[in-house]
């Protein structure tokens, strides 16, 4: 049969205005051979979780420099499952303390990329999980 | 795992979560999607489906948004493909065309789904197809189908609309060089987009010179009495958006020809076309997936025959093999050679 591509979400939420960051991984997603849609700055969690569901995403990765990652991931995720979307892998990375990191990993976010972390790195783990889930999957689809 | 029935009832009863994970269906050719579509099939037929492509950057995500403001004011719903290319080397796409219709995204007229071209070339419109036919049953009433016109496969995507719209602007080219490229054989709709710009006036004055010497006859057209000359429109899909009305009434004028003349024959026309996409890449998958002549064209071919024995042996194994099959195979026993198969 076909080949099932990655699809994944790359969003900005938040206020903070520049979205290099978001770019960057978006491209090297892409390299890596997955589908990326790219929505740009200023997404709301609602238009975040709106247009994972309208694409059909399997992943949503959010890029957070703003500082408010420890409401923002809640509230997407929130979002998402309200559309019925909690299987969606989420995950994301900005400028992240370690404290928050520990908290949010307590709240479920179990991988989450603090500054300076490789994008190669961001895609095989990316890659390896979804193909983890596919093996495990025949279930849900 | 959810039967094609299951996913029908949800499609049919509006649930879009559904509505996404059946074109993902069509996307990945997931062998329940023939079954799903047989039991939306009644439901396909209503939307209207207009195409729209163009040059690289011409504008076509900014008039499709502007379009869609419009048809939203008319109390239209609106479903929307937008598809670019996947990068040859690593198989994945930046699907960016979703950032030009950003106010879209709460409205519950709207549905936008983003698809990458993938691989093959009749596969895309397939897929594309299916993914219109879904949004269409689903409700939509109006189908937008957003492409960038660079290839065959591209076109060959447009091509299955009901109203192809080609989006060209100031600095991507002139009329000749859209003669050249193909661009007025597929156009049932001239834009001159950016009309803001210098170069813009003389762009379409240019267009309308090409269609004026343009003698061709499309299949599209074949079914259709009489001819239809593609209006050149020049828009501004940014700002006030000057133009868009414009637009909407040629295509709606062309909808309108298109009735009169044979909505109907035009539509069985691109059904066949889509039928021979299934066949084409059932064939293939035949022939050349894992259960396929692989090995044995290597073997052949190690016998030191041309590729053009091997292809000619093959092909007859597989003819034969069709016709000796059958139920009713006992009609044609003068095939040969049926029993090794
Ligand atoms: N001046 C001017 N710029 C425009 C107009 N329409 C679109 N643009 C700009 O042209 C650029 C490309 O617009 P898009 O709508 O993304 O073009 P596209 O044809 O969808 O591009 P691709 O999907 O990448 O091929 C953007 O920067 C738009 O703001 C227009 O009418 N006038
Ligand atoms: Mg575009």
């Amino acid at each position: 049969m076909s080949e099932r591509k990655i699809r994944v979400l790359v969003g900005k939420p938040g206020l903070d205005g520049h979205d290099r960051g978001a770019k960057t991984i978006a491209a090297v997603l892409r390299d890596h051979g997955m589908e990326v849609i790219y929505t740009g700055l200023h997404q709301t969690p609602e238009m975040i979780a709106e247009t994972a569901l309208q694409e059909d995403v399997d992943v949503v990765g959010l890029s957070i420099l703003s500082g408010a990652h420890m409401t923002l991931f809640p509230r997407v995720r929130e979002e998402l499952e309200k559309r019925g979307m909690a299987h969606v892998l989420l995950t994301g990375g900005g400028i992240i303390s370690a404290e928050d990191m520990e908290e949010l990993s307590k709240l479920g976010f179990s991988k989450l990329f603090g500054p300076g972390t490789p994008t190669e790195e961001i895609a095989n783990w990316i890659q390896s999980t979804m193909e983890e889930r596919w093996k495990n999957e025949e279930v849900s689809r | 795992m959810q039967s094609a029935s299951e996913m029908a009832e949800r499609l049919l009863a509006g649930d879009r979560a559904a509505l996404a994970r059946s074109i993902s269906w069509a996307e990945n050719a997931d062998p329940r999607y023939p079954g799903l579509l047989g039991s939306i099939y009644p439901r396909v037929g209503k939307a209207w489906r207009i195409g729209i492509t163009g040059p690289p950057g011409a504008g076509k995500s900014t008039l499709t948004n502007a379009l869609v403001a419009h048809l939203r004011e008319r109390g239209e719903t609106v479903g929307i493909l937008a598809i670019d290319p996947s990068s040859p080397f690593s198989g994945g796409a930046l699907l960016g065309d979703r950032i030009r219709m950003e106010e879209r995204t709460a409205d519950p007229g709207v549905y936008i789904r983003s698809m990458a071209s993938r691989k093959s070339h009749g596969g895309l419109a397939r897929a594309a197809t299916d993914a219109c036919d879904v949004m269409d049953a689903f409700g939509f009433s109006t189908i937008l189908m957003e492409t960038v016109g660079v290839g065959q496969s591209e076109y060959d995507v447009v091509a299955a609309a009901d109203t192809v719209v080609v989006v060209m602007c100031p600095g991507a080219g002139d009329g000749i060089q859209a003669m050249k490229a193909g661009i007025l054989e597929v156009a049932d709709v001239l834009v001159v987009n950016k009309s803001d710009l210098d170069g813009a006036d003389r762009l379409a004055l240019d267009l309308e010179d090409a269609v004026r010497m343009r003698d061709i006859r499309r299949p599209r057209d074949l079914a259709a009495s009489a001819r239809w000359a593609p209006p050149v429109v020049s828009t501004s899909a940014t700002g006030a958006g000057d133009g868009i009305d414009a637009l909407l009434e040629a295509v709606d004028a062309h909808r309108a020809w298109l009735e009169a003349a044979d909505l109907e024959a035009s539509r069985r026309h691109r059904r066949v076309d889509q039928v021979r996409r299934v066949v084409g890449e059932r064939l293939e998958e035949e022939l050349w997936g894992p259960r396929g002549k692989r090995e044995q064209a290597e073997t052949l071919l190690g016998n030191s025959k041309t590729p053009y024995d091997v292809a000619e042996e093959i092909l007859n194994s597989v003819l034969e093999s069709r016709t000796g099959a059958g139920p009713d195979a006992g009609d044609r026993t003068s095939t040969p050679g049926d029993a090794s198969r």
